[in-house]
């Protein structure tokens, strides 16, 4: 006697054993909302280990509420997240994230040095010391960002862009296998912009994962491998090749985004 | 004078430097828990916490009466304190949580309403024929009057726990109150760490309740983390200026209450952490306003030291005393008014960062970032060396792409 419930259970264990790529993340009939809107309505999602992938779609489509819930910042009503095929708790330690530059108070006492030791704080446990090495750790990071100099600016004298190059060092610090960026590129320079975009494509080179919360459609296919098009529901998941066309786009965002718009992507229209 | 100078130096009775020490450890604690709450922007939840004492004092003094005790055991009044103050913050906390009200809201409603209540407690207290009830307001104001030695130990012990407790979680509470989100992916219990904070500072507010009083205990909670905001930009030494400060208020406050045995204790501590607070105000070298006076002073040099500079580059005549006085003293020019070597390579840099800034303006996207050009602020403290040589490739022409 098999219920629907449990056919469909048997039918997605079958597909994920099937998947022959490891998923750095995997997301399940994910639900979240604030009050009795939901803001995103059972997701699933795949992103795949070694790639770098965008997660596009309209503002309100619940795109930065996709990583907060899959992190646990923000509460689910339903849905299963691993990541590496293992529990979160159990993956925690290869996690990075990289929250909106905007959701912190810049004027916290605390320079740039310290935010980025902040990415060691788990590795430090309660009653580790900051020792000669944890300091290497922190500088090379910022080395990377190309803010070694700013190493004790204090935050609220940062431009943007710079916030959001430490943001990215102290993610650095955690040494994770899967990063965890929420747009990454808001409001940033240009020079920012390709310094992060240089450590992102480094990080993949590395073997690493990378998804990123995305606004800007025209950088899609320069910057990223796979998207995930999202509007509260997945409208489609894939390489940037075949999941990013003109009829998912607009699927995507509706009459928001005029057929123009689309057109100047350049993108191939998939009959 | 001669009497607090004997209280600040421990000579004036065993008991007035029981005083002393207790509510220096006091401050020192409160000092160091505040500066988190104010630090997580929850400061004023610490006013409804101690606000919501005044019930929890009446109620046990009321039981403890009833079942035939001593109505003033120090013990059974801080429990009951506790347990009202915990009602308190819960009620804050759901308010917030479950109702459309903001916090501030949520805060207004329970303070007074708790406060009200505890001061009709207090009122029913005096009408009785109890006789020993004598004592119960000094927890509105703080006393010493009547300090056991145990209450002392009591005070000492807390603030002592609490001191550990914040060595020990001080990374968790600064991730939590800088940015919740991070902490939260990165595995610390967001809700937990809140938790334990308002828990310290309960005990610090209950611990503080004989010396401080509930009406003033807030001020020593948050007049220290404000203070060594004046003094420093990390917040590890804030949390440690803040626990000095309100170690030297609390002692000194209490050795001037007891020079004087009519004054309040309470007021006295707060007075003095004002006091300190109005000194950092001004004197502080990093965020105080007289400092920010000589730096305008130094700013101004600074202005007509590069409007010089400038001018030696276009070889413009300069006719301004002030601009002429700081080019020589800088050795850029000589007496006679011809630039040096060193005022010729300086006025060249000038000319060219004037060049780079103009470039920065036209290209650069941040405009917060280019907002920064005043003409003085040196290029290479702005921008990172991969933004400067962008600018440089757009001044040779050849921008890439």
């Amino acid at each position: 006697m098999t219920t629907p419930e449990l056919r469909i259970a048997a039918d997605n264990a079958a597909k994920m054993a099937a998947s022959t790529q490891v998923s750095a993340m995997k997301i399940r009939g994910m639900t979240v909302s604030y009050g009795e809107k939901p803001a995103l309505f059972s997701v699933d999602a795949d992103f795949a280990s070694g790639a770098m992938t965008a997660i596009i779609g309209p503002n309100g489509a619940g795109k930065s509420t996709l990583l907060k819930a899959a992190l646990g910042i923000v509460p689910r009503l339903s849905g299963e997240v691993s990541v590496f095929d293992r529990p979160l708790s159990v993956s925690r330690d290869r996690i990075a994230y990289v929250p909106q530059r905007a959701s912190v108070d810049w004027d916290f006492p605390t320079r740039v040095f310290d935010v980025v030791l902040m990415g060691l704080y788990r590795q430090l446990g309660l009653l580790g010391r900051v020792k000669a090495r944890h300091r290497q750790t922190a500088l090379e990071c910022l080395d990377r960002v190309g803010m070694a100099d700013f190493a004790d600016r204090q935050i609220g004298q940062l431009s943007g862009g710079q916030q959001q190059r430490v943001f990215l060092a102290r993610s650095l610090a955690q040494g994770a296998d899967l990063y965890l960026l929420d747009e990454p590129f808001a409001g940033v320079d240009a020079a920012t912009e390709a310094a992060i975009i240089a450590v992102l494509k480094e990080l993949k080179n590395q073997g690493k994962s990378v998804v990123a919360v995305h606004h800007d459609l025209a950088t899609v296919t320069r910057y990223f491998d796979r998207v995930l098009l999202l509007n509260v529901n997945k409208v489609a998941e894939g390489p940037v090749a075949s999941a990013f066309t003109s009829e998912t786009i607009s699927q995507t965002y509706g009459g928001r985004l005029a057929s123009a718009q689309i057109d100047q992507l350049g993108l191939l229209v998939v009959p | 004078m001669t009497e607090l100078w004997q209280a600040l130096t421990l000579q004036a009775g065993y008991n007035a430097s029981l005083v002393a020490l207790g509510a220096g450890l006091l401050g020192l604690s409160a000092g160091a828990a505040g500066s988190f709450m104010v630090l997580r922007k929850r400061a004023l939840v610490s006013d409804a916490m101690a606000h919501s004492t005044l019930p929890g004092v009446g109620i046990a003094f009321l039981i403890m009466v009833s079942f035939g005790g001593e109505g003033r055991n120090l013990a059974g009044l801080l429990i009951g304190s506790a347990v009202t103050a915990t009602l308190g913050l819960y009620l804050v906390d759901w308010i917030s949580r479950r109702t459309r009200l903001a916090e501030d809201a949520a805060i207004g409603a329970v303070l007074s309403v708790f406060f009200g209540f505890g001061v009709v407690l207090l009122t029913v207290i005096q009408t009785m024929s109890a006789g020993r009830q004598a004592g119960l307001e000094s927890f509105l104001l703080g006393s010493t009057a009547g300090m056991l030695f145990s209450d002392a130990v009591t005070i000492a012990g807390g603030g002592a726990i609490a001191l550990a407790v914040i060595w020990l979680l001080r990374r968790p509470m600064t991730l939590v109150a800088f940015d919740a989100g991070f902490a939260q992916a990165s595995g610390v219990n967001v809700r937990q760490t809140d938790l334990a904070m308002m828990a310290l500072v309960m005990g610090v507010t209950v611990i503080g309740l004989k010396f401080v009083g509930l009406i003033l205990i807030v001020a020593l909670l948050i007049i220290p983390a404000v203070t060594a905001r004046f003094w420093t930009n990390r917040a590890e030494a804030l949390l440690w200026i803040a626990a000095g400060v309100g170690g030297a208020s609390g002692y000194i406050g209490a050795a001037v209450s007891a020079s004087a045995p009519d004054l309040p204790t309470g007021p006295i501590i707060v007075l003095i952490a004002a006091a300190i607070f109005v000194f950092s105000m001004f004197f502080a070298p990093l965020r105080g306003v007289l400092y920010a006076v000589i730096r305008h002073q130094r700013f101004q040099e600074r202005v007509h030291l590069r409007q010089g500079l400038l001018a030696m580059a276009r070889s413009e005549p300069i006719h301004d005393k002030m601009t002429l006085r700081l080019l020589l003293r800088a050795g850029y020019i000589r007496a006679d008014g011809v630039a040096t070597k060193a005022g010729a390579a300086q006025a060249a840099k000038a000319a060219r960062d004037e060049r780079r800034w103009t470039t920065a303006r036209q290209v650069h996207h941040d405009s917060a970032q280019t907002g920064r050009y005043d003409g003085l602020t040196p290029i290479e403290s702005v921008f990172t060396p991969d933004e400067i040589a962008l600018f440089d490739e757009h001044l040779a022409g050849a921008p890439r792409s």
